[in-house]
């Protein structure tokens, strides 16, 4: 046998890999990108500035299964069907729903082709577009118009990311978590808002980063809340462009440890179009930042400018909002950090009691800062720089910036509290089952011995029966269904049954 | 026949001696005997035994993260804190005292005159009636979950059950007692001062019974009064059939912050326990109720009330503070017909500024009562004691 040479025997496996690759990719290869690409959950922000991560983001792995959502069918739909690790993605088209998401870590994700958004449209006769009550929420690219209430509204529901979202006019509020701990609001647009575009209201370690707002009453409002970060946020036009409160009334009563940083707070004198009766409606129009009795609030490096009535506006309660009175709110604003800021510009057209004041000091321009009223601890880094009111008890500043500060959101997500098996077993039994069963004694059912008599050595036997009852016993009533308990908890509780001593 | 007859030979002397016996022990015992069962050694549902011989609560609730202290959230949201703690015995001897109309001072009318378990622990009445017929001011709340409350009276005026109680005991339109007379006639009863001793065993068995007693047992039966197993409930620990499609409506009508039912009356409680000028009429021909301006001297609190909890709303009517609304409908219907068009000429009150005009559709308010009607669960309703330590009658 004639030997072929090595050289040929490389050319020509060599070919053949080729011819395969080429008939392997024709087949079997992605011929087009038909499905868009998951976005990498953006690991990194400001590189070279900052430490940060989005945390929850980045740690958040799609363990489920991915359901997809396209023009004419309903998003609602296929939160019904999701499950905790599903991501829901949404093909552009018109959706005209109320969307809400009673369940955790749900993933809605819109997907943008070629410019076209998944628009949620309200039509001005839907309430909410997103309304979610789960932890471990994500919300991002969706164009959300029309709506009467809120754009995305969360009541309860920590780890939450809303970003990359298009919301105009969406009536009271277009992002507002409520009651929320570790969340981040990043990279929204928001504009016609008639309250505040973004509304973090009671929560905990928020921020809030890389927005626009514009047209709105309020651009950015953090109130009742604490551990927040503002920053790189553009806020224009809006009637008060950043804000930092307390409102009186509320069940959770303090703000404090808030960071406004790196923003842009310019030209926000767009007229009050706020309810009347709301705290909102009370701002004068041409206020850059607001800050109302919130405490430990630093101001640092934003560009503050074109704002009419005044730059920064610090006041407590009474002066702010007279009319409220909670003993429980404590109302003046303690311990306000101003560091370096670009101001100029500000103040050309002040209004009611920040024009009255001014006029009392032979000026008719409003100042860069102005505070009045109560409050201690509060400092400035250069006071000179700025045109003031009211800061006569700055003193300077300890720190000259937070750098060392990335973040306000959590190291790692908020735990969900873990319950063991006998915790959630105990808590069911006596929580529900001891209504109508207990040791010892005829209630509605018969006594808990009983049970364990009936079902002894077999949880799987108490758990079907709780599933499906069968009247097995004339002198008793029929026992309703519990088929609302989660597995989880049946096989919980029928163990627990079991177990019971006394 | 002869194995009868010794059968009955046997039989009779016992019969005989029992019936001596019988007649021995009536003719010793006590007019004023009457049997109470011994108090209870076991918790209520709802609360578990522990080691201390405390009843500390236990519900589906306690599984979620406290993310606030108020308790306030969303629908896997813990709750606010409970006074639990309290012993069966003590819970028990509460719920006597509840009952007993010989708290008042004609012995005519008890705490549960007015918060009456088959009326949803309130009474269907638009203000409440003590003794004589008195006609009071406001509605009785009903007392489910009041364990969990902070702030008690419409006006929010006592700060614990132990203090509110006084008022109703000791008010002469209400129950019309005096301390001194309560104590007397309790320390009188024999039943009840060894219920006493079984539930306060750490003093001496012929020490008098004292006040805080009387009021710590009432607070731990009222304490032990919760409802946390309605259809809503079940829909919110994840179980999505417990609500129809119209009850889902109604939740998210409920929650939308076009309507803003649940900005103060906050789950899981249905109330955030804080004040609301919110300017509902009076029943006609009544003035103004100034609320909770009077107790706390505070002008910008003219009209206030503490928002009220909603759970078993559909049992409780009529509604607000002093029932000018019949039924949930015409409630609901208030919260639309505008900012303060209720409030009397000349009047200056501080609406709230979630009372706005949500411009609501007949179809969205009948589906906000849908909702309020899935917020009923009396599965934990207590049980009246078939007799009472004082021999009283309960009354019908």
């Amino acid at each position: 046998m004639k030997k072929k040479s090595p050289f040929l025997k490389i050319l020509g496996s060599i070919v053949l890999l080729g011819i395969g690759v080429f008939l392997g990719k024709s087949f079997f290869g992605q011929k087009n990108m038909e499905t868009v690409p998951i976005p990498s959950s953006m690991k990194y922000r400001n590189v070279g500035h900052t430490k940060d991560t989005t945390q929850v983001a980045s740690d958040r792995e799609f363990t489920g299964k991915i359901i997809e959502v396209k023009k004419g069918s309903s998003i609602q739909d296929a939160v019904k069907e999701a499950n905790p690790g599903d991501l829901i993605r949404v093909y552009p088209g018109t959706y005209s729903e109320n969307v809400y998401i009673d369940k955790d870590d749900i993933s809605l994700q819109g997907v943008v082709i070629k410019g076209e958004w998944p628009t949620l449209d309200g039509k001005k006769k839907i309430n909410d577009a997103f309304l979610y009550s789960g932890n471990g929420i994500l919300i991002e690219n969706f164009k959300i118009i029309n709506y009467k209430g809120n754009g995305i509204m969360g009541q309860a529901g920590n780890n939450f990311v809303i970003r990359n979202n298009w919301i105009i006019d969406t009536g009271v509020y277009g992002i507002f978590p409520q009651y929320g701990k570790n969340g981040l609001v990043e990279h929204n647009i928001l504009s016609k808002i008639a309250d505040a575009a973004i509304y973090i209201g009671m929560c905990d370690n928020v921020d809030v980063r890389h927005n626009e707002v514009f047209d709105n009453v309020a651009g950015i409002e953090i109130e009742n809340s604490r551990h927040c970060l503002v920053e790189n946020n553009y806020a224009h036009n809006n009637t008060g462009g950043l804000l930092a409160f307390v409102t009186p009334g509320l069940p959770i009563k303090t703000t404090f440890d808030v960071i406004l940083r790196n923003n842009f707070v310019v030209n926000n004198n767009h007229e009050n179009f706020g309810a009347p009766g709301s705290t909102v409606s009370g701002i004068p129009s041409g206020t850059g930042i607001l800050i109302m009795a919130a405490d430990d609030v630093i101001v640092e490096n934003n560009i503050i400018t074109g704002n009419n009535n005044t730059g920064i506006t610090i006041v407590d309660l009474a002066t702010g909002a007279p009319k409220a009175n909670d003993p429980n709110s404590e109302g003046n604003p303690d311990r306000v950090v101003i560091l370096d800021n670009i101001m100029f510009n500000n103040g050309n057209d002040p209004t009611g009691e920040i024009k009255a004041i001014m006029l009392t000091q032979m000026d008719t321009k409003g100042p860069d800062i102005f505070a009045y009223g109560g409050g201690t601890g509060s400092t400035i880094r250069d006071k000179n720089k700025y045109r003031t009111f009211g800061l006569d008890g700055y003193g300077a500043s300890q720190i000259t910036d937070t750098e060392d500060i990335a973040t306000m959101m959590t190291p790692s997500p908020v735990p969900p509290r873990s319950v063991s098996k006998e915790e959630l077993g105990e808590l069911t039994y006596y929580g529900v089952c001891a209504g109508c069963h207990a040791f010892g004694t005829r209630l509605i059912g018969p006594p808990t011995e009983i049970l364990q008599a009936i079902h002894y050595d077999n949880p799987q036997g108490i758990v079907d029966y709780i599933t499906a009852p069968k009247n097995l016993r004339e002198d008793y009533p029929e026992m309703p269904p519990q088929n609302y308990l989660s597995e989880e908890a049946k096989m919980a509780v029928a163990e627990y049954i079991l177990a019971l001593k006394h | 026949m002869i194995n009868s007859k010794v059968i009955l030979k046997a039989i009779l002397p016992v019969v005989i001696l029992g019936i001596l016996a019988l007649a021995f022990f009536a003719g010793q015992r006590p007019s004023s005997y009457y049997p109470v069962p011994l108090l209870k050694g076991s918790c209520p549902p709802g609360f578990k035994l522990n080691e201390n011989n405390e009843c500390i609560a236990k519900n589906l609730y306690s599984q979620y993260e406290k993310t606030n202290k108020a308790g306030v959230g969303g629908l896997k949201s813990a709750l606010p804190e409970i006074r639990d703690g309290f012993s069966p015995q003590e819970i028990d001897l509460g719920r006597y005292l509840f009952f007993d109309p010989v708290l008042s001072a004609d012995q005519t009318v008890s705490c549960a005159s007015c918060h009456d378990p088959n009326k949803g622990l309130s009474d269907g009445l638009a203000v409440s009636r003590g003794i004589d017929n008195n006609k009071l001011k406001r509605a009785a709340p009903s007392l489910y979950n009041v364990g969990y409350l902070k702030k008690l009276f419409w006006d929010g005026r006592a700060s614990t059950l132990e203090e509110q109680m006084l008022e109703p005991l000791f008010s002469e339109i209400e129950m019309g007692n005096t301390p001194e007379n309560l104590l007397r006639t309790i320390n009188d009863i024999e039943n009840y001062k060894k219920l006493f001793a079984e539930a306060y065993p750490n003093r001496h068995k012929d020490e008098p019974i004292l006040l805080k007693e009387i009021t710590n047992a009432i607070a731990a039966f009222q304490s032990s009064l919760v409802s946390l197993n309605s259809k809503y409930d079940q829909y919110a620990h994840g179980y999505d059939g417990a609500l129809n499609k119209n009850e889902i409506e109604g939740l998210n009508i409920f929650r939308s912050f076009v309507a803003r039912c649940a900005e103060c009356h906050t789950p899981p409680l249905f109330t955030n326990q804080q004040f609301a000028v919110i300017g509902t009429p009076e029943p006609d021909g009544l003035p103004l109720d100034p609320g909770a301006e009077i107790p706390f001297t505070d002008k910008s609190l003219r009209g206030a009330f503490k928002v009220p909890s909603l759970r078993n709303i559909a049992e409780t009517a009529p509604y607000m503070h002093s029932g000018r609304f019949k039924t949930l409908r015409e409630t609901v219907q208030f919260y639309t017909d505008g900012r303060g068009h209720a409030v009397p000429e000349g009047e200056n009150l501080l609406i709230h500024w979630h009372i706005w005009e949500p411009n609501l559709t007949e179809y969205e308010l009948d589906r906000l009562v849908d909702f309020l009607k899935t917020l009923t669960d009396e599965s934990f309703k207590p049980k009246v004691p078939k007799v009472l330590p004082s021999g009283l009658r309960i009354p019908s």
